[in-house]
């Protein structure tokens, strides 16, 4: 039974930078923007976590620094693919480059050397009073990061925006018929605009959920294929946000698998291929409803 | 003729172009550093072509770079975007050296082009799965290849922490033979015939993209997918045949590597080749020769990233800032026309 409790708890944890990671892509997408480069809009988001942790001694304004780095770079994001009217899978390329590159320099500037930055103020795990002795629901409440409750509003306002608001109907709207959406009057591109500034701040929280909640401190490339993950939770959970939250979970199992799999001799690498396999199979072979948003790519003028 | 060589200038003026602002946005960031960019840049390009060895370093590091490069560019030739090449070199360098494990008897006249066609071949499979989805079902080649690239790594990764495993702690499989490696040119230097090989590829590649038929077919569908069935190609086939070539192309910076420099598959060798021969093809324009010129470039930047990061406070993680501003300055040709016109007015 303990060993179930620190299962499920490890899976919850490693489920958050998934969900967020497949949220980010799932709000992009929804609107008919590929994005490709969730990777390095949560690598700005980690290391502008422990920056602004580093710079003001609190864990939560490097929460606040890493949602704004992330929103900022999403509407630059944005600018490429919209004004500029940039390749957006290649775009995605570079803005991962870019990150991995960046924040490496910065290391370099802030702390005088290569690799990882020194430990910084963390947000640490809380446990809800009262809450916390339920047996089952336990696991919920119980020395967990308030990254995972965070993750939790996200899915449900996204999903509330997208289900049961005007704005959220519309939006979806553009990522299936762009010219008829712009054609009965909505500014395709102001949509756009916010839902790629949402997505970044969204990519934000869950990099510095890997450098501020799981760790105390920046390493180079720390995301570490999470963002292509998440990607793939999105495309696996049929680009909506609750599909989204469930992918991302079973990914998680799979990567918490991992640490409970060493008796049974399955090697690593297979238990982290599940997602990328996952996916492949539905993309391949259920047809046409994982086929994603009609107007993936398309601008309009 | 002569219209196509003068509009392959003037890309290759864009190019120039694009380049220039990078490094400039890149001493910008050196200076906001409170670095000294002419010296850093000194270093840099010192460190890539200062001497001869130097030289022949950066010329063996644009190899695999250039195989990428013109694998991604084959493909957007044909219209898709290959961003498999780096599942592709795993699978050509893994299978290259299973073959030279395997038959290590062979004398190296026979072993090095089988090493090859080995590999080449693995990197085909790879690209056929994109190209084979992409072809009859529409599903994204972009998606599909990414996934790929995951797999193939990670099952890359089994075999050499697992049944091939060399003794040891070093995640990497016995030397192949002797006899499965290239010949080093260039005294000292990492540099061997793969350079040879690597000319080979980008003078096929052109013939066939502007001196055949099928190349003219392949173009043509990458042109337009249904106006080249209306002319009566077979677009299907040839956008499987496409990716798949592309995957072969792209196999030999994997297969090169093995056998030109490490004598054995290393889990995770790539510092992501495949996704920088991305920005190498879209930089040079998918032509070839357009194609040598950025590899040769990034392989200058490099190269003499390791001396600037020695010599000066400058991170040599500046070389990929400057690499990916050069992407995202390239994938939006509305930049560059925006800089000309300030320029004229």
């Amino acid at each position: 039974m303990d060993m179930m409790f620190q299962f499920v708890a490890m899976t919850l944890k490693l489920s958050i930078p998934l969900v967020l990671g497949a949220m980010c892509g799932t709000i992009a997408e929804r609107g008919g923007i590929i994005l490709l480069g969730v990777e390095g809009l949560m690598l700005i988001g980690a290391f502008s976590g422990v920056l602004g942790s580093y710079l003001t001694g609190n864990a939560y304004m490097g929460l606040l620094l890493s949602m704004a780095a992330g929103a900022v770079l999403g509407l630059l994001y944005a600018m490429f693919c919209l004004k500029l009217r940039a390749h957006q899978s290649v775009v995605g390329v570079g803005v991962n480059m870019f990150a991995s590159g960046l924040t490496a320099v910065l290391l370099k500037v802030f702390w005088q050397r290569e690799g990882m930055t020194d430990p910084v103020v963390s947000v640490k795990n809380v446990s809800v009073p009262g809450l916390k002795d339920i047996p089952v629901l336990r696991v919920l409440f119980h020395d967990q990061s308030p990254y995972l409750y965070l993750t939790f509003l996200i899915v449900l306002g996204v999903w509330f925006v997208f289900y049961r608001t005007k704005a959220g109907l519309r939006y979806r709207a553009i990522g299936e018929q762009p010219f008829a959406a712009q054609t009965s009057g909505i500014n395709v591109n102001r949509y756009r605009y916010v839902a790629m500034a949402a997505a970044g701040m969204i990519a934000g929280i869950g990099g510095s959920f890997l450098s501020l909640s799981q760790n105390n401190l920046f390493v180079v490339d720390m995301v570490a294929g999470r963002g292509f993950m998440g990607l793939a939770a999105n495309i696996f959970g049929g680009w909506s946000p609750l599909g989204s939250l469930g992918a991302g979970m079973i990914f998680a199992v799979a990567q918490s698998a991992r640490f409970y799999l060493p008796d049974i001799h399955i090697p690593t690498q297979f238990v982290q291929m599940l997602p990328y396999a996952l996916t492949l199979f539905i993309l391949l072979f259920v047809g046409k409803k994982a086929k994603g948003p009609e107007a993936l790519g398309q601008l309009v003028s | 003729m002569k219209t196509r060589l003068k509009s392959f200038a003037g890309d290759l003026g864009s190019s120039l172009f694009s380049i220039l602002i990078a490094l400039a946005i890149g001493a910008l960031i050196i200076l906001a550093i409170g670095e000294n960019p002419a010296e850093a840049y000194q270093a840099l390009f010192k460190g890539a072509l200062g001497s001869s060895q130097s030289f022949a370093n950066t010329l063996s590091k644009m190899i695999p770079l250039a195989f990428t490069g013109l694998a991604v560019a084959l493909g957007q030739r044909g219209g898709m975007l290959n961003i498999g090449a780096e599942g592709q070199l795993y699978a050509g360098a893994m299978a290259t050296t299973l073959f030279a494990l395997t038959f290590p008897g062979l004398p190296a006249i026979v072993m090095v082009p089988m090493c090859l066609i080995t590999g080449f071949l693995a990197g085909m499979l790879a690209g056929a799965i994109p190209g084979y989805f992409k072809a009859k079902h529409n599903t994204s080649e972009v998606i599909v290849a990414i996934m790929l690239n995951y797999l193939i790594t990670l099952f890359t990764s089994w075999l050499v922490n697992g049944p091939f495993k060399a003794p040891g702690s070093v995640s990497q499989t016995n030397p192949i033979p002797a006899g499965a490696m290239l010949t080093k040119i260039w005294g000292n230097s990492q540099l061997t015939t793969a350079l040879f090989l690597l000319i080979l590829f980008a003078a096929v590649q052109y013939l066939f993209l502007w001196k055949s038929a099928k190349g003219f077919q392949l173009r043509a569908v990458g042109g337009n997918r249904f106006a080249s069935i209306s002319a009566g190609i077979k677009a299907d086939r040839m956008m499987i045949l496409t990716m798949m070539l592309s995957g072969g192309i792209a196999a030999m910076a994997g297969s090169t590597e093995v056998m030109g420099k490490y004598g054995c598959f290393i889990d995770g060798f790539s510092p992501s080749f495949g996704f920088t021969g991305i920005a190498v093809a879209i930089l040079g324009r998918n032509h070839p020769i357009g194609v040598l010129l950025t590899a040769f470039l990034f392989g200058v930047l490099d190269t003499g990233a390791l001396r600037m990061g020695r010599v000066t406070n400058v991170s040599a993680n500046i070389i990929v800032v400057v690499q990916s501003l050069v992407i995202l300055l390239v994938s939006a040709p509305e930049i560059i026309k925006f800089f000309k016109r300030t320029k004229e007015g």
